[in-house]
């Protein structure tokens, strides 16, 4: 050890405070994204969700039509934050469907009736199957699915006032 | 007193709502019969990761989604499934990522070099030492 190498460790130590410094000051991005865009959207079936409301299977996503596919449950509280915005999203005439995760029929119309109920179908997921083959990491999640039942577009967590024309927009494109 | 209330009425406060109200699927929390096939999805449930709490198998966590992935995993195996197949069925949908058992891309090949670049630097340089100790 003679000459600069005697810095060497030292360094070294510089290098990993460093890069552990830095790792603190800009945390990694934890949100886990579904594979799945621009592939078509699982084969799946479901029970109706409530008695009264039709059903959904990945036959009526590929109806030529773009929908939001939200993925929501009545125990989600981010899910009664995005509900008025979703109600919203259906004004202006964007198609909307749901995938209710681990949810019972009377607590999921208390949950329609109370926060509105902007879908025209809802498939009750009471394992999360569908979900997990969405791949969805949680609840809410919403995909921009086209007319051909391709994945487009994925929005994990609540929907916010900023996000509504980036959807509206994603659908439009989805035609 | 006033802090000791406000301490009192945290303990009785309950856990913001994040979880369902259903009970765990069925295969979450119970063994298969067939013990090799058991076997078999236990070490497929120790390297998948969980999607909630991430850092955690879905074997480790209490999380009620890592609860449904253990069921999907079991309820697969006893189909005779194979535990590559499901995780393949993961890895599409959730990349990667999701499984502890990183497959070998160019992106981390140095991960699995890093073991025998290190060890044979550690070779190099006890060499060195002992040769210099020899001379003295």
């Amino acid at each position: 050890m003679s000459g600069w190498t005697r810095f060497l460790p030292i360094a070294l130590l510089a290098l990993i405070v460093g890069a552990l410094v830095w790792r603190l000051a800009n945390p990694p991005d934890t949100t886990v994204q579904s594979a799945l865009i621009g592939k078509p959207v699982p084969e799946f079936e479901a029970p109706p969700a409530l008695p009264g409301k039709p059903p959904l299977s990945s036959a009526e996503l590929a109806d030529g039509k773009p929908k939001l596919v939200n993925i929501f449950a009545s125990w989600c509280l981010p899910c009664i934050a995005e509900a008025p915005l979703l109600a919203e999203l259906s004004r202006q005439g964007v198609p909307i469907v749901g995938i209710a995760v681990r949810d019972r029929p009377e607590d999921l119309a208390r949950f329609l009736q109370e926060h509105g109920d902007p879908f025209e179908r809802i498939a009750a997921d009471p394992q999360s199957k569908i979900q997990l083959a969405f791949g969805s990491a949680g609840v809410p999640e919403t995909f921009v699915v086209d007319g051909r039942g391709i994945i487009r577009m994925q929005h994990v967590g609540a929907i916010e006032p900023d996000d509504l024309p980036r959807l509206a927009r994603a659908v439009e494109a989805a035609r | 007193m006033r802090p000791l209330l406000v301490l009192l009425c945290l303990l009785a406060a309950t856990p913001a709502l994040a979880d369902s109200t259903m009970p765990p699927a069925y295969w979450a929390d119970r063994q298969l019969e067939d013990p090799r096939k058991e076997a078999q999805a236990q070490a497929l449930m120790q390297e998948i990761r969980c999607l909630v709490c991430q850092g955690q198998s879905i074997a480790d966590s209490d999380a009620e989604m890592a609860g449904d992935m253990r069921d999907l995993v079991r309820t697969r195996i006893s189909q005779g499934e194979k535990p590559s197949e499901i995780r393949a069925w993961l890895v599409e949908r959730y990349g990667p990522w999701v499984t502890y058992r990183p497959p070998s891309r160019p992106v981390t090949w140095p991960l699995w070099l890093a073991p025998l670049v290190l060890l044979a630097a550690g070779v190099v340089i006890a060499r060195n030492r002992l040769k210099g100790r020899g001379r003295e």
